[in-house]
């Protein structure tokens, strides 16, 4: 048993279950309140998930027969809770659009092409310093139909399971300098300025690839011990 | 130093394209004796169907362990154990997961507490994910001495028990309306 919590904080930059500004929150957010949960065994506790993986499940751009359309790119970070801690053994998964802003996905109306040597998926375990890395393409931005014009900035959906069940994440990578950020209200859920900017990786010269690949560090931070042990 | 947690952003509804896993609906193998399936549909607050919904559990197997990372009050003995399923909705809004009923978890685990299943669910328009859990209608007398049901208001207590039917049990999800389910803050 190695040392881990036995309360997570509850700490967090999250939106908002209820936000009209995003039009599906408005029949699908509970309206009773939530009752507090007081972490037992069950929510800190976490599977283990190594069988999953496969070698070069990472990359997202040798899946088919040629390369991918677009602008390739390595995403890197590393898993850490809020205390800095880096999160070993922690599975993280991704999904995306490709160059086009256009997802593999039957219900994806959107009549931008779509790339056969691109699928948009990706996975890895993180290693010993709670890293991970990916190689994929920029996805491109989207329109949809939530309101008059709206587009979503470029973005990787981000799903981490974290070491236990009350460290679950889903979230959204952003790009650096995206001119949608101020038009979406998802992006703009987040009512901290600072967590928003949580969710922007950071452009890296020094992990980019010379005439390969350009990078952006995205590190991801979990939830941490709860600050004291009695709640 | 403490450092400002990556906030939560929605699943969308694309997530079908990276989430499911071939094995994703069985927390235990199928053959395992004593496998049960428990399925249900997930609802909106106008009472259609959530198409585009994902449900995730974690659970102790039928002795009260986990099958946990870090072997707390573990481990699980059973084989195939994963204690881990997830499952998108389909078109009518259903899910349909495969496992074994969990035991009781007995006070040298921590709290004593009825059997019971965490729930995770994620969909387009939640902007972060929902917690619920499955209790079991057939266990009346662990219920009645569960610490965290008797934290919920007794007339809301029968949204997180689950029915049994002929292989298992069904679980519906009501996210929102007259019958909406328990969510907790985890
Ligand atoms: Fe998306």
């Amino acid at each position: 048993m190695d040392d881990t919590p036995l309360r997570y904080s509850r700490e967090s930059g999250d939106p908002p279950l209820d936000w009209p500004p995003y039009k599906s929150t408005s029949l699908r957010h509970p309206k009773q309140p939530l009752v507090y949960l007081p972490h037992t065994i069950t929510e800190i506790t976490g599977p283990r998930l190594g069988g999953i993986i496969s070698e070069g499940d990472n990359d997202l751009t040798n899946r088919h027969a040629g390369e991918p359309i677009g602008e390739r790119i390595i995403v890197f970070g590393r898993v850490l809770d809020a205390e800095g801690k880096p999160l070993r053994e922690t599975l993280v998964e991704i999904w995306q659009a490709n160059a086009a802003g256009r997802y593999r996905h039957r219900s994806d109306r959107w009549p931008a092409p779509l790339d056969p040597n691109f699928s948009g998926a990706g996975r890895c375990m993180t290693d010993a310093h709670g890293g991970y890395r990916f190689v994929t393409i920029k996805p491109g931005p989207y329109p949809w139909g939530n309101h008059h014009n709206a587009w979503r900035p470029a973005h990787i959906h981000f799903s981490l399971l974290g070491r236990a069940f009350a460290q679950r994440l889903v979230t959204q990578m952003y790009f650096p300098g995206d001119p949608l950020f101020s038009y979406d209200p998802i992006f703009n859920s987040v009512p901290e300025q600072a967590a928003r900017e949580r969710m922007i990786a950071r452009f890296s010269i020094e992990s980019t690839q010379p005439h390969w690949a350009a990078a952006y560090e995205f590190d991801i931070v979990l939830r941490g011990p709860a600050a004291t042990p009695f709640e | 130093m403490r450092f400002t947690t990556t906030p939560s952003q929605t699943v969308g509804p694309f997530f079908e394209i990276g989430l499911p896993w071939g094995t994703g609906p069985f927390a235990v193998p199928e053959a395992t004796p004593g496998a049960i399936t428990i399925w249900g549909t997930v609802y909106d607050g106008a009472g259609e169907p959530v198409p585009d919904g994902l449900i995730e559990i974690w659970q102790a197997d039928p002795a009260g362990r986990f099958a946990d990372l870090h072997d707390h009050g573990g481990p699980s003995m059973l084989g195939g154990f994963r204690g881990l399923a997830r499952c998108a909705t389909r078109d009518d809004g259903s899910y349909r997961i495969v496992t074994v009923k969990p035991g009781r978890i007995d006070a040298a685990t921590g709290a004593a507490q009825a059997p019971h299943i965490d729930v995770s669910v994620l969909a387009r328009g939640l902007l972060r994910h929902c917690v619920t859990r499955i209790y079991f209608a057939d266990e009346e007398e662990a219920n009645a001495a569960d610490p965290l049901l008797a934290r919920v208001p007794a007339e809301r207590r029968a949204t997180l028990l689950a029915r049994p039917i002929d292989d298992g049990y069904r679980f519906d999800i009501r996210l929102q309306g007259p019958e909406e389910t328990v969510f907790f803050d985890v």
